[in-house]
């Protein structure tokens, strides 16, 4: 699929690109939300500052003015309460989607989250569903820092209850948002601001992207390489190198985190015999460290060696542009891992 | 804005339903040393008037949140007694499949949408619910009960300052038993103001009232409800009000060092339900038949529903891992 392939350079070949429908991430997003809101009367956005002149990076600029702020309300900065308040709508009939500028504001709220909105479906027996939506944007670079840039789907996705969601591209922005804002369970979004202007296929109607399920962007059968966000992008670019080496790596964009696809990674496991796992998060009990056991479990006979993480180090964000240039890995880090796994 | 007096039917409905409630609390109290109920019980006795009180204005589209000490809430609501015990045992019939056990019962059909026994867990989630009315046009109202220490927490003043900003048709009804467990009161919020007064800091009306007189409940609830559904917003109801067994447990907790025993006799004096039927009795309203008629019809639809709850099978190895997602 041409449109979920990452666009690193903004020159795809103009062979695909011909008669295609290009837009960045960021419109993506505003796209979805427009069309949901137009169409969808029970859908409404809500968060800190939604409304005002930089439109949540863009991604909600003039939505006020065209649906009224009671359907794109700006909140109190209170965000335990507003997940429940929005909860509470999503529990008697509303579609909320609730935003939060970055993840590391989604901590507060993980009462509403973890004890509440993951949980009341199974409490009540199977009666009351929470289709709330929230979308938040990990930030990163200058300086961003301990409290402005964390990565949170390993802590979100080791509770049961909640569908947590990557996009990596334009299209999957808009699919994903629109397949979270369908779903009658609590869903979350991580989208990445570092993709915000990449270009890709979004087609014009209301799609969904199927939550749980990977998508394979580029084929190869020497290394599988699975990840997340960002991460697709570098390993796409560290793929390329690979490539001029002889080595056809095969890379996975993971697209949803909980639940995730692990039948295309074990079958792209099994032909491969590698895999490394390249996530935007910690080590430590997070999804590299999840999608690892598991894949060890599904193909030990197929593991031709340890499969290896790509993941951040045990410490805070640090702020220092030269910590941050070694702290957050990349491309190199991914073709180190893929050298090291086949030489064994 | 001040409502008349309720009539007698109306005051013999609200009698009947601390009566209604006080007999379910006593039968667990005498079943709970059995140990088939497996499930911690918040007992409310000594509280029913709040819980009469506040749900006689409500229809089955109204909806309440209510907390860990939920009892007298849900009987008010008008949960189904069968659903409510099989559930206290832990039977596939439950109102929560056997899920939810006693601090989280769940009757969309009768407007209970869910309960949360996180302290102050509940009251955002009844703000967002009356805020989806409100969008929707919906002219219901909904409550949400609590207790003084949830009060301590952020969510009941981020909710009340929401509820207030945006107008939403939500009740806050506050039922200070003066201690969160064996906490007291005094030793958890500075003596200045009640908490109905910190209603006014959101710009919202706060009222301080005798919560073990139904008729003061019934009243303050009315006009609450009113004003919700003028569109002129919430309104915090702060119910001083006693709880007389221990915070969890069929338990003197006098006897076991939690809380003062004189305390505790002072508030019996103060019954709610004594409170009433004296007035009743002397005005003619009430007769020591209608209570005769109605202790036995409690004790049968009792007796029936714990039938059906000893009867039920208990929630087997297929509920253990459904409605994770819907
Ligand atoms: C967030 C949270 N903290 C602590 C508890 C443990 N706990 C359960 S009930 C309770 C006391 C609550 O007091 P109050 O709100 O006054 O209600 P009451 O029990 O008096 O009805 C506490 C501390 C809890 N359930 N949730
Ligand atoms: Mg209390």
């Amino acid at each position: 699929m041409p449109w979920t392939t990452p666009s690193i350079k903004i020159s795809t070949p103009s062979a695909i690109t011909q008669g295609i429908r290009r837009l960045s991430y960021r419109q993506a997003i505003y796209e979805a939300q427009h069309q949901l809101l137009s169409t969808d009367k029970r859908v409404f956005l809500l968060g800190e500052g939604i409304d005002d002149a930089s439109g949540v990076f863009g991604t909600t600029l003039g939505l006020t003015d065209e649906f009224t702020s009671q359907r794109v309300v700006d909140t109190p900065i209170a965000e335990n309460g507003i997940t429940g308040i929005a909860m509470g709508a999503a529990i008697n009939g509303m579609r909320p989607i609730l935003i939060h500028m970055r993840p590391d504001f989604v901590i507060i709220s993980l009462d509403q989250l973890l004890n509440h909105a993951a949980k009341w479906f199974y409490m009540s027996g199977g009666q009351v569903s929470v289709p709330l939506t929230i979308r938040c944007v990990i930030g990163r670079g200058w300086g961003s820092a301990a409290q402005h840039s964390q990565n949170i789907q390993g802590l979100l996705t080791h509770l049961p209850g909640l569908k947590i969601l990557m996009p990596a591209t334009a299209h999957d922005a808009k699919g994903l948002l629109i397949a979270a804002v369908r779903d009658p369970n609590p869903v979350v979004i991580l989208e990445h601001r570092w993709l915000f202007d990449k270009i890709g296929h979004v087609p014009e109607d209301l799609y969904a992207t199927p939550i749980g399920r990977a998508n394979i962007c580029r084929y190869g059968s020497d290394v599988t390489i699975v990840a997340t966000s960002i991460m697709v992008h570098e390993a796409m670019l560290a793929a390329e190198t690979l490539a001029n080496e002889d080595c056809n790596v095969e890379v996975i964009d993971l697209r949803s985190v909980k639940p995730w696809d692990e039948n295309c990674v074990a079958a792209s496991v099994r032909k491969t015999g590698y895999l490394i796992v390249a996530d935007t998060g910690h080590q430590y009990g997070g999804v590299a460290a999840e999608i690892t056991a598991r894949i060890t479990e599904l193909c030990f006979s197929s593991l031709r060696a340890a499969p290896q993480r790509i993941t951040l180090p045990e410490a805070p964000v640090p702020a220092a542009s030269s910590l941050e240039e070694i702290y957050f890995p990349g491309q190199s880090d991914i073709i180190k891992a893929a050298k090291d796994i086949l030489s064994g | 804005m001040t409502l008349p007096s309720p009539d007698s039917k109306t005051q013999l409905a609200l009698y009947r339903q601390m009566l209604l409630i006080r007999h379910f609390e006593q039968k667990i109290v005498e079943l709970y040393p059995e140990q088939e109920i497996r499930t911690p019980v918040h007992l409310c006795v000594g509280q029913e008037a709040v819980a009469a009180g506040v749900c006689a204005h409500l229809r089955d589209s109204d909806t309440i949140f209510t907390t860990h000490r939920n009892h007298g809430h849900c009987l008010a609501k008008g949960m189904s007694l069968k659903k409510m015990l099989a559930e206290f045992y832990g039977k596939e019939t439950g109102c929560c499949r056997g899920k939810g056990g006693s601090m989280h019962p769940c009757a969309p059909e009768v407007g209970i949408l869910g309960t949360s026994a996180i302290v102050g867990g509940g009251i955002p989630i009844a703000v967002g619910a009356a805020w989806a009315n409100q969008m929707r046009g919906i002219p219901a109202v909904t409550v949400t009960f609590f207790g003084d220490g949830a009060t301590e927490e952020g969510a009941f003043h981020e909710s009340l300052n929401f509820a207030a900003l945006k107008k939403i048709p939500v009740i806050f009804v506050c039922e200070n038993n003066l201690y969160a467990t064996a906490s007291a009161i005094g030793k958890r919020q500075p003596a200045a103001g009640s908490i109905a007064a910190r209603a006014a800091t959101y710009g919202l009306p706060g009222k301080l009232i005798n919560g073990n007189d139904v008729i003061e409940v019934y009243l303050a609830a009315g006009e609450a409800v009113i004003r919700a559904k003028q569109g002129l917003g919430p309104t915090l109801i702060e119910a001083e009000t006693f709880r007389w067994f221990a915070h969890v447990g069929p338990v003197d907790d006098t006897k076991t060092g939690h809380r003062p025993a004189n305390e505790l006799t002072r508030w019996k004096k103060k019954c709610p339900i004594q409170h009433l039927r004296k007035a009743l009795l002397s005005k003619k309203i009430l007769t020591p038949d209608d209570e005769k008629i109605w202790q036995k019809k409690f004790d049968r639809s009792f007796e029936e529903a714990l039938y059906f709850a000893k009867t039920s099978l208990p929630s087997g190895i297929e509920q253990l891992t459904t409605h994770v997602f819907a």
